[in-house]
């Protein structure tokens, strides 16, 4: 293994310190890594500018590399292309499920007029817990930036929608 | 009991017995702030400290309803709309900061107060930008619901030109907070919606809300000479158009005419007018800061 792959491997397993189910980089906040001269690098995409686990992921990143024998670690933000929940990758949206979370499905497309929507946001999901996909909106915001809460009409549960953006 | 500060240990040495760290993060750390060539740092410094201060204001005015929204998902909706404001407003003072650093309030020699903080929390009013819609006093309900409609349907209007600014860090701002105002504008918009055509009290309310704040709506769209003048920046009178567009969209669902237009005149937020209201925000926001200028947070 070369010092990159071994670096690319630590930064790949650290934790979203919010849905612990997800590494960095199955949720795509990781971008990229890279060795210049004896500094690892790491670059992330913050998912909200205000989302206050950026500063999380960022010293989880530093304490991680650093305890692998890297001694000196970068972290740098990217801020362009805007993070969408379109990057949670397949094994991420797969661990979301396991973890009883509904995931993300589609970003709207952006670049045009956004239509200014006043009915509810209609989410065809289902039920992470049991499967049924008879779910209904308890509230558009949740425990965090990135979710919304429903609840399933058929186990009862309720349970957190990774939201498209 | 001795000298020693229970507080001692608290201090210096490994990070690692905190949840978040202790070292500050950089919100810019790593992206290249080099002002384009034929940009005027200063005023583009400027212009952004404008587009910073409404969204550190407003979430300053969103936070007061923690706790007091009417129900708990309200009360969620209305603090994540605070934090993806104040997310924003961190990133415009900080890119504010860099394009120019002369702008920012000199500190203690030594103080750790990065130059973000430092613009938050060591300017007086006379020197903020915001428009006056992002600070005055929290009314009720359909005050925060008709501030925020008013205000978002502007704001939204200007990112999604904004995202091809020649300026690479407004424009990546401003492609993450058109995702995020869209968000803004929707809840508000249903819920304008939902009180006008609710009971006789609700309308009533909304209606008073919308007659309170319609004074502060032109300035939303009067551009200041630097928002003209700047290449990178968006001149806010030329999405009026688009933004009274979707504003009509929401009164006709409403039922709500559409008030009578009051103009502004004279010098505005842009210029560091501002009501009184924004002072004594500050001098909450501020005290703290201002009594450790040397603390570390
Ligand atoms: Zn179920």
């Amino acid at each position: 293994m070369t010092v990159l792959e071994r670096a690319a491997a630590v930064a790949a397993e650290v934790r979203d310190p919010e849905m612990p189910m997800l590494t960095l980089a199955d949720l795509g906040v990781l971008r990229d890594v890279r060795v210049e001269g004896d500094v690892v690098v790491a670059s992330i995409t913050p998912t909200y500018s205000g989302c206050p686990a950026m500063a999380t992921m960022r010293d989880d990143l530093v304490h991680r590399l650093t305890d692998a024998g890297f001694a000196r670690v970068e972290v740098r933000v990217v801020l362009e292309p805007a993070w969408s929940s379109d990057w949670i990758t397949e094994h991420g949206r797969a661990a979301l499920r396991d973890a009883g979370l509904s995931p993300p499905g589609p970003a709207p497309t952006v670049g045009g007029p956004i239509p200014l929507l006043l009915g509810p946001t209609r989410r065809v999901l289902t039920c992470p817990l049991c499967g049924s996909d008879r779910t209904e909106r308890v509230s558009e915001f949740g425990s965090t930036a990135c979710k919304a809460l429903y609840r399933c009409t058929d186990c009862r549960e309720p349970f957190d929608h990774v939201k498209e953006i | 009991m001795n000298d020693e500060s229970v507080y001692d240990g608290l201090l210096g040495g490994d990070s690692s017995q905190w949840a978040f760290g202790t070292d500050f993060e950089d919100p810019l750390a790593g992206v290249d702030t080099t002002v384009p060539a034929g940009i005027d740092a200063t005023e583009l410094a400027v212009y952004c400290l404008m587009l910073g201060d409404d969204t550190l204001v407003l979430s300053q005015r969103l936070s007061e309803w923690c706790s007091r929204a009417p129900e708990l998902e309200e009360d969620i909706a209305l603090a994540n709309f605070a934090l993806d404001l104040l997310g924003q407003a961190r990133l415009l003072l900080a890119r504010a900061a860099a394009a120019d650093p002369s702008i920012v309030p000199p500190l203690p020699e030594g103080s750790p107060v990065p130059a973000e903080d430092a613009l938050a929390y060591f300017r007086e009013a006379g020197q903020f930008r915001n428009v006056r819609m992002a600070e005055v006093p929290n009314g009720d309900f359909a005050h925060v619901v008709v501030r925020l409609l008013l205000f978002s349907i502007a704001r939204l209007a200007v990112l999604q030109r904004l995202r091809g600014s020649a300026d690479a860090v407004l424009a990546a701002v401003a492609a993450k907070g058109v995702k995020e105002l869209a968000y803004h504008r929707d809840w508000a918009g249903r819920w304008f919606v939902t009180l006008a055509l609710g009971t006789d009290e609700s309308r009533r309310r909304l209606l008073t809300a919308l007659e309170q704040l319609w004074p502060l709506h032109d300035e939303l769209f009067t551009a200041h000479p630097i928002e003209k003048s700047l290449a990178a920046a968006v001149d806010p009178g030329e999405v009026r158009a688009e933004a009274d567009a979707v504003l009509d969209q929401v009164l006709a669902v409403a039922e709500v005419e559409r008030p009578e237009p009051i103009g502004t005149r004279g010098r505005t937020g842009r210029d560091g007018l501002h009501t009184e209201a924004l002072s004594l925000m500050l001098a909450e926001m501020q005290v703290v800061a201002r009594a450790h200028p040397m603390g570390l947070w």
